[in-house]
């Protein structure tokens, strides 16, 4: 026979002790090695990373390659296992879970280029014809062919056009992509 | 002889009479679960069309994927299984500890608000203001008001435990009772504004989203099982130190298991490696329970076929033992290098909340509803086609997913596979998900409309009951 009294302590103190084990004891461990490098992150990345979050990239793009012998991300060419000090204090963590798309913890590395990502972020299709991340219009402004000279528009294959017309990223487009070129783990920590 | 009868009809009075003191509260969370239950479904159709058509809705920022999938999760957990179980929750314990539920006032005012932090959560991942934390995608403040109503709910629960009027507390009483103290503790410490650097949040992420699972759905499936595996077949649940150490078994490994989500990720592997060796400890009390229920069913099989109830919560308890034993073995290094990061986990995460607890829930529902509102179910076809329905359709959801997870995963691990082929690989069996999906999605229209030609009663009503003649002969209960 249980007593109300025991199992009201007993379920109050299994709960107290494993939230102290993996939730204070990580941040007491995780945070005296990850607090002391002060990044400076330019506004351009912190709004990136809110849009980031914002469009759910997380649910297919996990932000984590695994280490030398676990996987193949090593040998894919997505860089060196991910360390805590990588995720340069930007909240929310970003961690991911899925890679319905390959993993991102090193996407700058291997994509430098910002022209890459914008063709890639109004239509994944142009880049890879059987990518099924979906497209996002509304990070773009579709102007006529003569408007704001000097600013080309991107460069698609011919189908992907609309005539007439050209297609020029939006203040959100930058700083989603100055974020994602930012991810690198070769240069970003030392 | 007589007086027996006569104690026994006064018995059976003050149940009628606790059940109309429920009713009105027990059906308020169990209908607006249900909303939710359909608007989860149609997120969730959304979410898996797109996964194959992704040009399909594609310039409506408002339903991207990446906002649509999240709130999928959240109206299901916060909505529909959250507020459908605290609705079964507290009426089995009304039942169990034969006081009616108290503070039904606050409780049904505590629903109100939960409801509409819900809709304004909704709302604000679909404009873009998710939280952006797995599981956690609601901002603060409805989470907030959430726990807040759930608190309410657990004053109610503590309450009525105190005053109750039967010596012995049944072994649901116990899962009820810490189920409705876990997750107020749970959703309070998650809200906290102190993980404050990513991979210390991630932890508090998988440690609370593991256990909103395994201490909030759990408690409240395996209570309905306790409760309702004896009550249809009426008999005594199979052994009492069983269940003892699969409710203290439960309590003791469940709440380390969360880190199992981060193996190989950038956290210290001591951490990771204390949650390996909890989820493995986990057989224990799945194996416990597992028994404890199958000796219980074990000679009245064949009573499934004619209890809708017992049909669905036989099949969510068999769910639960082969999920949890599941999750024990891709808590293993070996296994999860394989299947973490594909489909296989989505199947596995929907084979718990779908199989287990929702059928549970849909059994459970069975069960309560004609007794609150002392009607009968409209068609007994129609619910052999919700059964049928849901049941194919979460088995082709898990087979064609996790099938076709394991492949995504070797290939994965084959670095002279081309990335795009892991993607392509698994387009077929995203189209048979989306099938799956309109199945279940079928079977959920089928259960509203039983449930709304019930409460409502638009049209005739059947004159006799449908189902419990046959059992109550063959059993004679």
């Amino acid at each position: 026979m249980i007593r109300y009294s025991i199992l009201l302590f007993g379920i109050i103190a299994t709960f107290m002790i494993a939230m102290f084990g993996l939730t204070i004891l990580p941040k007491i461990f995780i945070d005296e090695g990850v607090k002391e490098p002060i990044y400076f992150t330019p506004f351009e990345v912190t709004e990136g990373h809110r849009i980031f979050v914002r469009e759910g990239c997380i649910y297919c793009h996990s932000k984590q390659t695994r280490p030398e012998g676990f996987g193949a991300d090593v040998e894919r060419g997505w860089g060196r296992g991910s360390e805590a000090t990588d995720y340069r204090n930007l909240l929310p963590h970003n961690l991911g879970t899925m890679r319905t798309g390959p993993d991102l913890a090193n996407i700058g590395a291997r994509q430098s280029g910002r022209e890459w990502h914008y063709i890639n972020l109004y239509q994944p299709r142009a880049i890879n014809e059987e990518s099924i991340m979906p497209p996002f219009p509304w990070l773009f402004d579709v102007v006529s062919e003569d408007a704001r000279p000097g600013r080309d528009g991107l460069n698609l294959p011919e189908r992907f056009r609309i005539p007439g017309k050209k297609i020029l990223p939006t203040d959100e487009a930058r700083y989603l992509v100055a974020y994602l070129i930012s991810l690198d783990q070769e240069t970003g920590v030392q | 002889m007589n007086q027996e009868k006569q104690s026994n009809q006064n018995k059976e009075l003050s149940v009628t009479e606790l059940d109309q003191k429920a009713r009105f509260v027990v059906l308020f969370l169990i209908l607006s679960g249900v909303f939710w239950l359909l608007f989860g479904t149609l997120l969730a159709l959304v979410a898996s069309i797109k996964m194959h058509l992704p040009e399909w809705l594609g310039s409506a920022e408002w339903l991207t994927f990446g906002r649509v999938r999240p709130l999928h999760l959240n109206t299901m957990v916060y909505g529909w299984a959250s507020l459908t179980g605290a609705g079964v929750a507290l009426w089995m314990l009304s039942r169990l500890l034969k006081v009616p539920i108290l503070l039904r006032g606050y409780i049904i005012v505590a629903g109100a608000v939960w409801n509409i932090a819900l809709l304004v959560g909704s709302i604000q991942i679909l404009a873009g203001f998710s939280r952006g934390i797995e599981w956690l995608e609601f901002p603060v403040s409805t989470m907030v008001a959430i726990v807040l109503c759930v608190i309410i709910m657990s004053a109610s629960v503590l309450l009525m435990i105190l005053t109750r009027r039967v010596k012995q507390l049944y072994v649901s009483v116990w899962y009820i009772l810490a189920a409705f103290l876990w997750f107020p503790l749970l959703g309070l410490v998650s809200s906290l504004p102190i993980f404050d650097t990513p991979t210390v949040q991630a932890g508090m992420n998988w440690w609370y989203a593991h256990n909103a699972l395994g201490l909030w759905f759990t408690p409240v499936g395996l209570a309905a099982a306790y409760y309702f595996i004896p009550k249809v077949l009426g008999r005594p649940i199979y052994s009492y130190g069983l269940s003892l150490l699969g409710f203290w078994g439960l309590a003791l490994f469940y709440n380390w298991n969360g880190f199992h989500h981060l193996i190989g990720g950038p956290v210290p592997t001591w951490f990771v490696t204390i949650s390996i060796a909890a989820s493995v400890m986990m057989v224990i009390p799945v194996v416990v329970v597992a028994v404890n229920h199958h000796m219980t069913v074990v000679g009245s099989f064949s009573a499934i076929k004619y209890s809708p109830t017992l049909r669905f919560v036989v099949f969510a308890a068999m769910s639960y033992t082969f999920v949890s034993l599941q999750g024990s073995m891709q808590a293993l290094r070996s296994v999860n290098e394989v299947i973490h990061f594909t489909h296989f986990v989505v199947a596995h995460a929907h084979i718990g909340m779908y199989a287990f607890v929702t059928m549970m829930l849909f059994g459970a529902c069975y069960y309560i509803l004609p007794r609150i509102t002392l009607r009968e179910w409209h068609s007994k076809k129609l619910i052999k086609w919700h059964f049928w329905l849901t049941a194919i359709g979460i088995i082709i959801y898990a087979g064609a997913l996790q099938g076709i997870g394991l492949f995504q995963g070797f290939a994965m691990n084959d670095p002279d596979v081309p990335f795009t082929d892991t993607v392509t690989m698994t387009i077929p069996y995203l189209i048979a998900r989306s099938v799956s999906g309109i199945l279940m999605g079928a079977g959920h229209l089928i259960f509203a409309w039983l449930l709304v030609r019930m409460v409502f009663q638009p049209g005739e009503q059947p004159a006799t009951p449908l189902i419990w003649e046959k059992i109550r002969k063959e059993f004679a209960l």
